[in-house]
């Protein structure tokens, strides 16, 4: 999926700039960035649009997990690190992983295309173990269905 | 009409069947749906008072009574009000108000237009965890044809009454699953709890009354209002009337989602929904109620799952997350999962819960290291207390479940690790 690049001014006016708009916005404004993230430039162009302090922009922006204020990969892989995946296997996943992308739990592959995060619960434990792939969730991953998620993405980005 | 026949199935509150689409709202309305809305126009007085006569409670975890808090919203004279639905299920284990997001769309939202009519609330959130991308595109796809219908947005069935219903999208925290953090997520800013009270009823969001109800007991409520409290109070018990989603994970043969009436035991909800323990192990250990729950050995599994019982058990049905454990399963793993889960997810606003946590953490990690002492363990159980007593709000107040239940029904499985304890002394031929 490519990103569609709105602009940030773009963003803060279609979802307005009162204040209860600013977690739409930050998530917004993420979403549109193709390094899935909140840039400082960014941060600054929000509160000078939303007449709001930059401390207030970055005290929400940095509160929330699923908000980056530094650079990623074009995809966000997540691990759902909680109990019910754990037992079910969620250890070999990670290596699997971690040796395909070349990259610990909390980083960003060397060609930028993929960060591997862990997550809380995504709600398909009677799928365990489970993760996400940007939108898209997987349950009863395998070390092998992982990679091959993994490959598939990598494939049609070469396209 | 297979399908169809399935969601007829009408001796339920949730009408999923093993139908693994969404019912339509063709669908949903040719199974008797929005007749509800219809009766509540009519007669709102008579639905308030069928909500209280049903007994319902809240599914959220706190299980308060939904019908009182509906008439706190009724007497208070400020006309600017609110309704949230919490949708943010954030509880590790749990996953019914996916279900019912993703399902049955139209149940819930013909369940919070009832509410937000009845409380008064012509504005309505529906706050959705971001990590359910496709509940969220669900229910604005749903939104945008129960308005097209009539049923929501402006002048709804003709009636004159509004209800302007938004989606609001969480972004990876479980404390705003918490209902004055999630007001505070709702006004932009960091999802750190408020003081009680004042309750949200009284001051929400934005300052005014708001009424905020979680997915499940908002879907309940136009099958209540349809069949009437008599029929809802058959299906529980005197104490809890009605039937619970349970989220059913771990180590049996069936797991998935069931609708279980108030009343039935956790073995029976293991053995005759889950189809008992998946492979030739045996049953060790059951998590009831999430992360914040409790961890209880197999004996106490005769428990009906009823809030007055359970409660008097210690016993949390919270959310009605069931984690089944087998014998090859780890105690003491589980509950460092469970501590660092909070660890990462408290706010740090106040001592207890932010201390309590890494202390916690800390004890688990020389015990697991092998290099414990007894008297870490009732350091652990004096922490663990401290935090559930002097937290300032639910997550730090329950964070201590897990971690209590296992010291009490599993303790031997700390001690083995401990450097002190009197079969580590025996073994290594220590003089006393
Ligand atoms: C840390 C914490 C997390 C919570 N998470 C949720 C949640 O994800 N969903 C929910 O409905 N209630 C959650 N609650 C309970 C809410 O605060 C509140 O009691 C509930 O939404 C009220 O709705 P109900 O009366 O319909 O249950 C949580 C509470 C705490 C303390
Ligand atoms: S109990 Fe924990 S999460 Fe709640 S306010 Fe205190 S530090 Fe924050
Ligand atoms: S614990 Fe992993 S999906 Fe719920």
């Amino acid at each position: 999926m490519e990103k569609m690049g709105k602009s940030v001014s773009e963003i803060v006016a279609e979802l307005g700039s009162e204040k209860g708009s600013l977690l739409a916005i930050l998530l917004a404004v993420q979403d549109a960035s193709p390094e899935n993230y909140v840039s400082e430039a960014a941060v600054n162009e929000i509160a000078a649009l939303m007449n709001i302090s930059r401390s207030m922009v970055y005290s929400t922006a940095s509160f929330y997990s699923e908000i980056s204020l530094q650079a990623r990969g074009r995809h966000i892989v997540r691990l759902c690190i909680n109990a019910p995946c754990e037992d079910a296997g969620k250890a070999e996943i990670q290596k699997a992983l971690e040796k395909e992308l070349g990259i610990k739990l909390g980083e960003t592959s060397a060609d930028k295309l993929f960060s591997l995060e862990g997550v809380s619960c995504l709600g398909v434990c009677n799928m365990s173990p489970a993760m996400k792939v940007d939108d898209k969730v997987f349950g009863d991953v395998t070390p092998a269905s992982a990679v091959r998620v993994i490959r598939e993405i990598r494939e049609a980005a070469k396209q | 009409m297979t399908t169809l026949q399935k969601i007829k199935d009408f001796d339920k509150v949730f009408n999923f069947g093993s139908y693994d689409g969404s019912v339509s709202l063709e669908e949903y309305r040719m199974t008797g749906g929005y007749e509800a809305l219809r009766k509540v126009l009519q007669d709102p007085q008579a639905a308030t008072e069928e909500i209280c006569a049903a007994g319902l409670r809240g599914r959220g975890g706190a299980a308060f009574p939904a019908g009182t808090k509906l008439k706190m919203m009724q007497t208070n004279v400020e006309t600017e009000r609110y309704l949230v639905c919490n949708a943010d299920e954030g509880e590790p284990g749990t996953f019914k108000d996916r279900f019912i997001m993703n399902h049955i769309p139209f149940q819930l939202l013909e369940g919070l237009t009832i509410a937000a009519i009845l409380a008064g609330s012509s504005n309505a959130y529906i706050y959705i965890r971001h990590e359910y991308p496709a509940a969220q595109a669900m229910i604005r796809q749903s939104i945008a044809e129960a308005q097209a219908a009539g049923l929501l947005g402006e002048n709804i069935l003709g009636s004159g009454v509004s209800v302007n219903l938004k989606i609001f999208s969480g972004a990876g925290s479980y404390l705003c699953g918490e209902e004055t953090a999630m007001l505070s997520s709702i006004e932009g800013k960091k999802g750190r709890p408020r003081v009680k009270p004042p309750f949200p009823i009284e001051s929400g969001l934005w300052g005014k009354p708001t009424l905020i109800n979680n997915v499940e007991t908002l879907a309940n409520i136009p099958v209540i209002i349809a069949k009437g409290a008599d029929w809802y109070k058959g299906l529980g018990t005197k104490d809890s009337p009605g039937t619970k989603l349970i989220s059913l994970s771990g180590d049996v043969r069936n797991r998935g989602l069931y609708e279980v009436p108030f009343g039935t035991t956790f073995r029976e909800i293991i053995e005759n929904y889950g189809g008992g323990m998946k492979e030739v192990y045996t049953l060790k250990a059951v998590n009831i109620g999430g992360a914040s729950g409790v961890v209880v050995p197999p004996e106490e599994l005769d428990c009906p799952m009823e809030y007055g019982v359970c409660a008097a058990r210690g016993i949390t049905i919270g959310s009605g997350a069931v984690y089944v454990m087998d014998e090859r399963r780890s105690i003491l793993d589980n509950v460092q999962n469970r501590v660092n889960f909070f660890l990462h997810e408290s706010c740090g606003k106040c001592t207890p819960c932010r201390e309590g946590l890494r202390q916690a953490i800390r004890i688990i990690e020389r015990v697991l290291a092998g290099q414990a002492t007894l008297k870490d363990l009732s350091n652990l159980e004096r922490y663990t207390k401290c935090m559930q007593e002097a937290s300032f709000c639910g997550l730090g107040q329950a964070a201590g479940n897990s971690l209590l239940s296992s010291l009490k029904y599993f303790r031997k499985e700390y001690e083995e690790s401990c450097v002190d304890s009197a079969q580590n002394i025996r073994e290594r031929g220590d003089m006393c």
